[in-house]
């Protein structure tokens, strides 16, 4: 299995009531990569990390997660996958800690590892004072932050992100990409679509960029990702 | 990988009850509503002490299912909006697992609201409600539509207009219970021999039974796609 | 006016040969239960000429139970395999069914008038009947109401399966409520039952034939036809979005 992809996704298709949205996608990305999914409003980014997770349907092709097809084998690969999505995927009526306490447990990670991992990470995003105000107080930057603490809760191997730095302040970004690093050098793979082309954290060595529900580049990251975007988008 | 069945089902279960003792939004409104329909339905059918024994097991059990609306609406209107239903499927847990943790909470709702029907009831018109049969027969049958109504509220919680949608959905499908229950109520409060409204509850217990399975079966698509 | 192409979608595909002949049998048949029920048939001694719309009022309860009955195999199938073709078969007999049932509760109505003395009573038949009709009228307000096709195909065939209690309870519900007024023509009659009267040979002769034709090609050709019409419709929706610019 080492050898193939971890994930590999071959003539995806997904149109919703006869609207494309994406158009036929191939491609492969390895374990420890990192790539930044790139591409215009509506060009299908969501649709296709939604796709990822196995929350969703493919019109037809496949997408296969460590040779597991998504979303019929989903439930071997679900605890190995984490998500940020747009929403923050949170209880309002329940605090932070309780969110993570809660999602500990349906992860079904042990009670002494649970407290510490839980208390970690509320450390590690800043909420550690906040720990026990309810989520529904919370600002959307540390909303987000809490998300970013569940989507990390379960040690994924596999991390989506969509438009993870919403919502954050410079100090927000800086911990984001912090936890980021620290995740891609403990072996994550990571995919993480972001409209900030000027931010670009260190370990990203991938880029697909998407235009109309269809791929149009993917290769190298280099630096003026503006330029790559405008480039790809324009020759296609 | 998977997270076991009964985990995942207290742990469903727990959060809903902890988010719940903290608001209280969804156990209050349903009782104030149940008490309203309750005098309402006084007023409109003038029910008093003489009130005939099926007239008030009907009126328990409409008030009931009304306010089961009210609460199943909210409780899965609360996982969809915040998206928090994706976090669950994304989770390694088994769709019947997610199934069995809402329905238990939703149960556990509706049941707070039909203890606090009971005795008030038995109060206002003079009856018993507050007999051992009463009481099984009311935990089936609120068993029952609370299954097909967490069912069916994480499908109308889905549609465009969803508040209206769901009792439009439940309501026709509950007729079952409804019907049993009440014809077993009724022979309860009546002091009819045993032998004349055990029957109803038999029924009622099997109508709950084939519709556990179908939920439990079909929940599944109902949540994915 | 632009000329369609011959493989356009919108140029209805030709009708299968099949589906000719059982709209020819359905046409025929129905005239020929018309004849046999208003003509053939001896009038009731007690009841008169009214009772002969017994030969499409439960003829159209059955119809209605087939068309029903296609909805749940469709949503079963669908759910298993996925395939959009059973979830056409589900909605073709929600609608088909709907109009079967319209038609059971009206001509029920009709013959109430005189013998009942009343158009309508809160039987529980009747009740049940009525219910059946608006849990399938919520199952088309439902469908309307879900915009993701996917979803609206799989959450409909879940609706599907449980709308059909409605049809089992109008079934069975003389049995297990027995205070009803509502007429039983096989097996016995409840004890209160007005209307009642005797299936003999001659009930039968114009009963059979009606029934075999409603229960079977009647409805199953009606939803061939819808079914087909469904497929028409999606090819106009994917062209309107093809204009649109899709």
């Amino acid at each position: 299995m080492s050898r193939r992809g971890l994930i590999e996704v071959k003539q995806l298709h997904k149109h919703f009531a006869w609207v494309p949205a994406l158009r036929g996608l191939d491609f492969v990305v390895q374990r420890g990569e990192c790539a930044l999914l790139l591409g215009a409003n509506g060009s299908g980014k969501s649709t296709l990390l939604r796709l990822l997770c196995g929350l969703s349907r493919a019109s037809s092709g496949s997408i296969r997660i460590g040779g597991w097809l998504l979303p019929e084998e989903a439930p071997a690969v679900r605890a190995q996958i984490g998500l940020l999505a747009h929403r923050p995927l949170l209880y309002a009526n329940l605090t932070a800690r309780e969110n993570l306490d809660f999602f500990a447990a349906l992860y079904n990670i042990a009670p002494a590892e649970r407290t510490r991992r839980r208390d970690d990470l509320l450390q590690q995003v800043g909420l550690a004072a906040r720990a026990d105000g309810l989520v529904r107080d919370f600002s959307r930057g540390m909303q987000q932050r809490l998300s970013l603490a569940r989507a990390l809760l379960h040690q994924p191997d596999l991390l989506l992100l969509d438009e993870p730095y919403t919502g954050l302040d410079e100090a927000g970004c800086a911990i984001l990409d912090g936890l980021l690093a620290a995740a891609s050098a403990g072996g994550c793979t990571i995919i993480m679509s972001t409209h900030q082309l000027e931010r670009m954290p260190s370990m990203v060595d991938r880029a697909l960029i998407l235009s109309d529900g269809s791929l149009v580049y993917a290769g190298q990251a280099n630096k003026d990702l503006a330029a790559l975007v405008r480039q790809a988008t324009n020759s296609a | 990988m998977k997270t076991p069945f009964v985990a995942a089902v207290r742990a469903i279960v727990s959060k809903d009850l902890r988010a719940e003792w903290r608001s209280r939004e969804l156990v209050s409104a349903m009782a104030l509503f149940s008490l309203l329909t309750v005098l309402v339905f006084s007023f409109a059918l003038e029910l008093d002490k003489s009130a005939r024994e099926a007239v008030i097991s009907g009126v328990l059990w409409v008030s009931l299912i009304f306010a089961s609306l009210l609460g199943f609406n909210r409780s899965l209107s609360l996982e969809h909006d915040q998206g928090s239903l994706d976090a669950l499927l994304l989770a390694p847990v088994s769709r019947s697992a997610l199934f069995v943790g809402k329905l238990l909470g939703n149960f556990t709702f509706t049941m707070l609201v039909a203890l606090m029907l009971l005795p008030l009831m038995t109060a206002l018109y003079g009856v018993n409600l507050l007999d051992g049969w009463a009481l099984l027969t009311t935990v089936v049958g609120v068993f029952g539509f609370s299954a097909i109504g967490t069912l069916l509220a994480t499908l109308a919680v889905q549609t465009r207009s969803r508040e209206a949608l769901l009792p439009i959905a439940l309501l026709p499908v509950c007729l079952p219970f409804l019907l049993t229950a009440v014809r077993a109520t009724k022979g309860i409060l009546g002091g009819a021999p045993q032998s004349e409204w055990q029957v109803w509850l038999q029924l009622l217990a099997t109508i709950t039974s084939i519709y556990m399975v179908l939920c439990l079966l079909l929940y599944r698509f109902v949540l994915e796609e | 006016m632009t000329q369609l192409k011959s493989d356009s979608p919108l140029v209805a595909s030709p009708q299968p040969r099949l589906l000719r002949a059982l709209t020819m049998l359905t046409a025929l048949g129905f005239a020929g239960c018309l004849v046999l029920g208003l003509l053939v048939a001896g009038t009731d001694i007690q009841q008169g000429q009214v009772q002969r719309i017994f030969y499409i009022h439960m003829p159209a309860f059955f119809g209605a139970f087939t068309a029903f009955g296609a909805t749940v195999l469709g949503g079963l199938v669908y759910l298993w395999r996925g395939s959009e073709a059973w979830d056409r078969i589900a909605l073709a007999g929600v609608e088909v069914g709907l109009a079967f049932a319209l038609i059971n509760l009206l001509t029920g109505a009709i013959w109430a008038r005189p013998i009942w003395n009343t158009w309508w009573t809160w039987d529980p038949r009747l009740t049940s009947a009525a219910v059946m009709c608006l849990t399938y009228a919520a199952y088309l307000m439902l469908r309307a109401g879900i915009e993701n096709p996917g979803r609206r195909r799989s959450l409909m065939s879940v609706y599907g399966i449980f709308a059909f209690v409605s049809v089992l309870l109008t079934l069975f519900i003389i049995r297990i409520v027995p205070d009803t007024i509502h007429p039983v023509i096989v097996g016995a009659s409840p004890q209160n039952a007005q209307g009642s009267f005797e299936a003999t040979s001659g009930v039968l002769l114009a009963l059979l034939p009606s029934m075999i034709l409603w229960l079977t090609v009647m409805p199953i050709t009606l939803m061939w036809h819808r079914y087909r019409l469904a497929l028409r419709q999606e090819a106009v929706d994917a062209l309107k979005l093809k204009a649109l610019g899709g």
